[in-house]
């Protein structure tokens, strides 16, 4: 997690109430997603960079300054932080107009330049001529703009935006999607941004940082993250639905294999010479690595960890169709794909009819079990 | 029409309200805001004037307040006069059986921010005073008519403590509802009558103000957050 040191580092670190074991980095101009369930301590730990929560024991330090340092006593004042917040609902002040809204933050800012700046960055924020309107008056996707601009007049260190899009509709979250994106741009301060929708952290994020119960599992570019999860909880976390356990029967060095045995057959997986033969181990497969076998002619994959079962639930979402294979009757084995839906009605895939898929082993990824069994599947 | 008498009650119900409100805006924001031991033991002592029967409230006000009690003494010691039976005296009592009245609704009207905004006030580099004059003050408006509606109506009712601690000296401590009393004992019912009409519709006024200006504040900032 090495960084430069005009980013945001964070350390923080209590048993009660909230339990936090959380380490954070985020370089300037990059954004930081911290992901996670609810009561996962992710907006705790964006309150307590802004200050309006105080750990029992921690550090912070960004841009070079030190807000927090419990061990040397140092604890900066929120209002003495230079932090950009959005809050989930906003919190605008309901009585002021948009432009007054965003003059609040300009203490720093000499007073005959205040009003021509807020007016700016309203601007910037795609909310021209709607300066004199209060909150009340305004969309929901127009108050969480007023909030981004409110947050950026503070000319602020580090910009944290909690759940913003939370409370719109999708085709304004994905409107405002682009606007975070374009505004990140031009934007050379850390940006950490709590969701608890992985398709947005994806979306939206230089890197995440997996958090549960308040203590960061894993944190990397989101896809190295799906594609390796450090353990079976994390892939639970960020969606993945095919976790299973397995036994290691064996590693092939030369041809960068390991071999597991599941479902009381061997399958080729990704080298991973740190599992002992013997030994049992999580893995996972994102459904874009499981291909579907045609009915009426194999093709070149077929011999590539053939896996059989039968359709237990196909459930058609437009162009795509979501399929559930179990591969093993009254166990949860169940595999879970995706395939276009033409391609899913000319193999005639329903539920009950018998199917074959196979499970590309470069996307296969072994992991460490749980220390309780993983219970492979949740549906 | 004892028209000295409703000349001081006004005057009473002024001052009450000019001392009350700020005190009372302080004392409630730090309630609303703050949480510490013996929390509900203190927002009891402020409500007890609720249900402490008005005279002994008076009473011990006036065992308080006295010459013989040290606040008693250190008045009469810096003015030359006691504090009982003056209008001084009463001032101080009504500031203290008023208490509630100022307190609960500019509790609560400062319990109704939103945790959040408070919190984007201290974002926003706003200062303690600053988020208070700026944002909280604006945001507790119903709160405050509330209270200083109350608090006048409610002093220029008051009858028992008033007794007790301001006897009834005309032109001195001698309230509008004392002189209600004494027109009633004196057999003047006509001159009784007026007053108390005056009185019956000045507090439905006073209500009537009070509620349209709650429900034109909650349509204004209600459905902003």
């Amino acid at each position: 997690m090495d960084r430069p040191t005009e980013g945001l580092r964070a350390r923080l670190r209590q048993q009660r109430p909230i339990p936090l074991a959380a380490e954070l980095a985020c370089a300037g101009g990059e954004l930081l997603a911290l992901v996670g369930p609810s009561g996962s301590g992710k907006s705790t730990i964006l309150r307590t960079l802004a200050g309006i929560y105080r750990p029992h024991e921690g550090t912070i330090a960004v841009g070079g300054e030190t807000w927090l340092d419990s061990a040397r006593g140092i604890e900066v004042a929120p209002r003495e932080r230079s932090v950009g917040f959005v809050f989930q609902h906003y919190a605008l002040f309901p009585h002021l107009t948009a432009q007054e809204n965003v003059m609040q933050a300009m203490g720093h800012v000499p007073g005959g330049e205040r009003r021509e700046r807020a007016l700016r960055l309203l601007e910037r924020t795609n909310l021209a001529g709607l300066e004199d309107r209060r909150p009340a008056r305004l969309s929901g996707g127009q108050q969480q703009r007023v909030a981004v601009a409110r947050a950026l007049a503070r000319d602020p260190k580090v910009l944290l935006l909690d759940e913003p899009f939370s409370a719109v509709d999708q085709i304004t979250r994905e409107k405002l999607h682009e606007e975070l994106a374009t505004l990140r741009r031009e934007l050379n301060i850390p940006i950490v941004l709590v969701t608890h929708a992985l398709d947005e952290a994806v979306a939206l994020a230089d890197r995440m940082s997996i958090l549960h119960r308040g203590t960061t599992l894993q944190a990397g570019e989101p896809a190295q993250l799906i594609a390796r999860p450090a353990s079976p909880l994390v892939a639970r976390l960020i969606g993945l639905k095919n976790i299973f356990d397995a036994e290691v029967v064996g590693h092939d060095a030369v041809r960068r294999l390991t071999v597991i045995r599941w479902a009381g057959q061997p399958l080729e997986a990704a080298h991973a010479p740190q599992f002992a033969v013997g030994s049992r181990v999580g893995w996972s497969i994102p459904p874009a690595r499981i291909l579907l076998h045609r009915r009426d002619r194999p093709s070149r994959g077929d011999h590539e960890n053939p896996v059989s079962g039968t359709v237990v639930r196909c459930l058609r979402l437009g162009d795509m169709t979501s399929i559930a294979l179990s591969v093993v009757a009254g166990e949860r084995s169940d595999i879970f794909f995706n395939v276009p839906t033409h391609v899913a009605q000319r193999n005639g895939i329903a539920p009950g009819a018998a199917a074959s898929v196979s499970l590309l082993a470069e996307g296969i990824h072994l992991m460490p079990t749980a220390a309780a069994p993983t219970p492979g599947v949740e549906p | 029409m004892d028209t000295a008498a409703l000349l001081l009650s006004l005057q009473l119900a002024a001052a009450t309200v000019a001392i009350l409100l700020p005190a009372g805006v302080l004392i409630a924001r730090f309630l609303a805001t703050r949480e510490f031991a013996f929390k509900p033991f203190v927002e009891a002592v402020f409500a007890l004037p609720l249900v402490l029967p008005p005279t002994v409230l008076g009473y011990y006000l006036l065992v308080a307040l006295g010459a013989d009690s040290l606040p008693g003494r250190g008045y009469e010691w810096l003015t030359g006069h006691t504090l009982v039976f003056t209008f001084d005296g009463l001032l101080v009592a009504s500031v203290i059986f008023n208490l509630p009245f100022a307190i609960q609704p500019l509790q609560r009207a400062f319990e109704a921010i939103p945790e959040d905004v408070l919190h984007a006030a201290s974002c926003c580099g706003l200062t303690s005073v600053q988020s208070l004059w700026r944002i909280e003050l604006p945001l507790i408006g119903a709160g405050l008519l509330t209270a200083g509606v109350l608090t006048f109506a409610h002093t220029l009712g008051e009858f028992g403590v008033v007794l007790m601690v301001g006897g009834s000296i005309p032109g001195e401590t001698k309230t509008l509802a004392i002189s209600i009393y004494d027109r009633v004992q004196g057999f003047d019912m006509a001159g009784a009558g007026l007053m108390s009409l005056l009185l019956l519709v000045f507090s439905i006024v006073a209500i009537g103000v009070t509620f349209v200006a709650s429900a034109r504040h909650r349509r204004r900032h209600g459905s902003a957050d």
